[in-house]
């Protein structure tokens, strides 16, 4: 059996579901962020299997962003659940609920 | 020379910042003298100038210096220019004279006031403005000088505010006084739009007065109609003269200064500046001019009549005077205008001064049922008066006989229902004048006199014997303290310092002889009517008279007997009482004019403000709060959509991002 181009689509599409399903039901910060990467890693998987099929560079070219995007994220985001972390141990992402209308 | 005109407002602005800054360390007499040097400097100047247009042949006496754009907006550009013409130098001649010999007097008269200096400041400031208004080279410049007269006006008459009559008596004038200047700014506003310049002159024939020609007859009348309304409010006509009755609230000098000589003849002044655009005006205009007028007049000198207060009969008769010159504008007659109210400033300003130097030496006593035989006690006061008084009634050949029968020979050759209207003015103002005199300076004092020991009882002879009643018991002699009523307490009644009475004695001097500028015998002596022939000839609106010689003659002599007999009435009645004294109450009430609008105003009128403040509450605010209400309500709804949580938003992402791809997707399968 030959691995094509659908299958990484297939897997992307799997990896991208999980995360987003993971996203909706966790509470842990720590578990959603994790989450969060890999929404993004199953786009960029999604990415280079497009670049190459279709033989364009392009594909690959914007991977870079988004792992540029990706790391900046990652320190900002890790910088706030730390802050939240140290004011209440144990914190759920529910508990951050000041903006509540 | 000329180009100095700037100099003549600009030395009393300079006594007026000195003055702000340094005059409280100056202190008494020595801010008052600088006030007075800046003012006279400033006379001096005038005069200069007065003699280089003088030097000029008669089509080339106007000059213009513009120190700098003062309003470059757009279309509009208006400069701050000084126009010297014969009629502006005319009115700087005797606001800076005349101004001059007020502020030396005020010297005198404001000794001991705790705030000697400011009283200088506001008045070295009314001068200046009074300047800017009559030697503006546009309505603008006009317009802050007559703001600025107004403002100094106001801080004048509510001058001693610690009172409290005082204080709203300013008010009243300033309030009264908005609503002329509401009609003279509208009056810039239709001139602008129909010349687009404000200008008067320009040297390329492009003023407002040039082009007046080129006005429609209705924007002519409205232009000189919405600036009469400004005149009326300024020169205190009917409707809006009440103002200046309770503008007597202020410091005598004030009086004599703004509310007789020069503030209150910027109506005038102002008519007879725009006379080319009246001239293009449809005739009613004129004639309702003409009719105001002659109707302030005569209500005015009813009123004088009946009123005790010395200064309310002064300011009564400022009123009736200034109607005859409104009456004078209205037939054309610019000149006699002009002239009169030269002559007016002179014996106008020597009365009040001279009421001024009673009150001085009365110790702030103005009511006329107090006073009686002060010829005795104050000499130069009494003869200076003497002279003023002859001078309003029209006795030749003092000056007031002169303007006064130039006015009614124009008014007979309009219409003789004025004319009539005119005369018995005429006899009223030497009834009410010499009333006046007789009550002051002749009879028996009706009060005690603390020195000199004369008995101070009068017999029940005077038409109040309420008042006199009282001084009969009264022991004459010093330190004689009984318990009487303040009012008949003895008074040291003493003739006012030379610095009073240098101005009075000038005055008087100017009442005499102020005559000879315009003659009436032949045009070689018409010296004022010359000299004013460049402005008021602009547009020949000077109405031409022809009467007849013998009927000119059979004029001033009915006028001058009319003055003799209004003299010899009050006479009668005052000097020798021989008859009554008729003074109704509702005369004294001025007619209960004031009542009236005070019944007005808080009658129909407070209900009024009242609808229009619920109104302002119910309708304009309810919608207002009505919009917040609903944006509130309908947040407070929305509001509940923000949970907080994050999945929830991520949930909105997520759902939004499937419908927007499922969008396109079957956007694209179409």
């Amino acid at each position: 059996m030959e691995v094509t181009t659908s299958w990484y689509l297939v897997l992307g599409a799997l990896l991208f579901t999980i995360g987003a399903v993971g996203l909706l039901v966790r509470r842990n910060p720590l578990v959603m962020f994790m989450c969060v990467e890999l929404m993004l890693n199953a786009v960029n998987l999604t990415f280079v299997s497009f670049a190459r099929a279709l033989d364009d560079v392009a594909g690959q070219v914007i991977v870079f962003f988004v792992l540029v995007v990706a790391a900046t994220e990652v320190v900002v985001g890790l910088g706030i659940i730390v802050a939240i972390m140290r004011r209440t141990p144990g914190a759920t992402a529910d508990d951050v609920a000041s903006l509540r209308g | 020379m000329l180009d100095l005109i700037w100099l003549i407002p600009a030395l009393p602005l300079a006594g007026f910042l000195v003055l702000v800054v340094a005059g409280r360390r100056l202190g008494e007499p020595l801010a008052g003298w600088l006030a007075t040097a800046m003012v006279a400097a400033s006379f001096v100047v005038t005069v200069g100038v007065f003699l280089a247009l003088l030097g000029e042949p008669e089509e080339e006496r106007a000059a213009t210096v513009e120190l700098f754009t003062w309003l470059p907006a757009g279309s509009l550009e208006v400069s701050f220019g000084f126009l010297a013409d014969p009629l502006s130098i005319t009115m700087a001649l005797f606001v800076t004279g005349i101004g001059a010999l007020i502020h030396l007097y005020s010297i005198g008269y404001m000794h001991g006031d705790a705030n000697f200096s400011k009283f200088f400041v506001y008045l070295n400031l009314f001068v200046f403005s009074m300047l800017c208004l009559v030697l503006g080279d546009n309505l603008l410049m006009t317009f802050l000088g007559w703001e600025g007269v107004g403002t100094c006006s106001y801080l004048l008459i509510s001058f001693w505010f610690g009172n409290e009559a005082n204080a709203s008596a300013g008010k009243k004038a300033f309030v009264t006084n908005r609503i002329g200047d509401f009609g003279f700014m509208l009056a810039m506003f239709v001139a602008f739009g129909a010349l687009g310049t404000l200008q008067y002159v320009t040297e390329d024939g492009g003023g407002v007065l040039q082009r007046a020609g080129e006005l429609a007859p209705v924007t002519a009348t409205a232009i000189a109609g919405l600036l009469f309304v400004g005149a009326i409010g300024k020169s205190a006509q009917f409707p809006l003269y009440v103002w200046l009755p309770d503008a007597m609230a202020g410091p005598t000098p004030v009086s004599a200064l703004i509310h007789a000589a020069t503030m209150v003849t910027s109506g005038i002044y102002l008519l007879t500046r725009v006379n080319p655009i009246i001239g293009e005006s449809f005739d009613w205009l004129p004639t309702t001019i003409a009719w105001v007028g002659a109707g302030t007049a005569l209500f005015a000198a009813t009123i004088a009549v009946a009123q005790h207060d010395i200064k309310k009969v002064l300011a009564y008769s400022t009123v009736s005077q200034l109607g005859y010159m409104f009456l004078a504008v209205g037939v054309g007659a610019y000149v006699p205008a002009v002239f009169h109210m030269v002559t007016h400033a002179f014996f106008k300003a020597l009365l009040f001064l001279g009421s001024g130097s009673v009150i001085h030496g009365m110790h702030e006593e103005q009511d006329m049922r107090r006073m009686g035989g002060l010829r005795a006690l104050m000499p130069i006061t009494a003869v200076t008066f003497i002279v003023g008084w002859l001078a309003i009634s029209g006795i030749p050949p003092f000056a007031g006989f002169w303007s006064k029968d130039e006015i009614l020979l124009y008014a007979f050759a309009e219409n003789p229902a004025l004319w009539v209207i005119g005369l018995v003015t005429a006899v009223l103002t030497a009834y009410y004048m010499s009333r006046q005199v007789f009550l002051v300076f002749f009879g028996r004092p009706r009060f005690a006199i603390a020195e000199g020991g004369a008995a101070a009882d009068d017999h029940g002879a005077s038409p109040t014997a309420a008042i006199t009643a009282g001084a009969e018991t009264e022991a004459a002699g010093a330190g004689s303290t009984t318990g009487h009523a303040p009012a008949h307490r003895p008074i040291h009644v003493h003739e006012s310092p030379w610095l009073m009475t240098l101005p009075l004695v000038v005055l008087a001097g100017l009442a005499l002889v102020g005559g000879a500028m315009q003659l009436p015998f032949n045009s070689d002596v018409h010296f004022l009517g010359d000299w004013l022939h460049p402005v008021i000839g602009l547009a020949e609106n000077e109405a031409e008279i022809h009467v007849a010689t013998a009927t000119k003659v059979v004029l001033a002599i009915v006028a001058g007997v009319a003055g003799l007999a209004g003299i010899a009435v009050a006479a009668r009645v005052y000097l020798q009482r021989r008859a009554r004294a008729v003074e109704p109450a509702l005369l004294e009430q001025a007619w209960r004019y004031d009542a009236a609008i005070s019944a007005f105003v808080a009658g129909p009128g407070r209900s009024g403000f009242e609808g229009a403040a619920a109104f302002d509450g119910r309708i304009v605010d309810g919608a207002v709060d009505g919009t917040a209400t609903v944006v509130r309500v309908v947040a407070d709804r929305l509001r509940l959509a923000q949970s907080g949580y994050v999945r929830s938003y991520a949930l909105g992402v997520a759902v939004g991002a499937v419908v927007l791809v499922g969008l396109f997707l079957s956007r694209a399968s179409l």
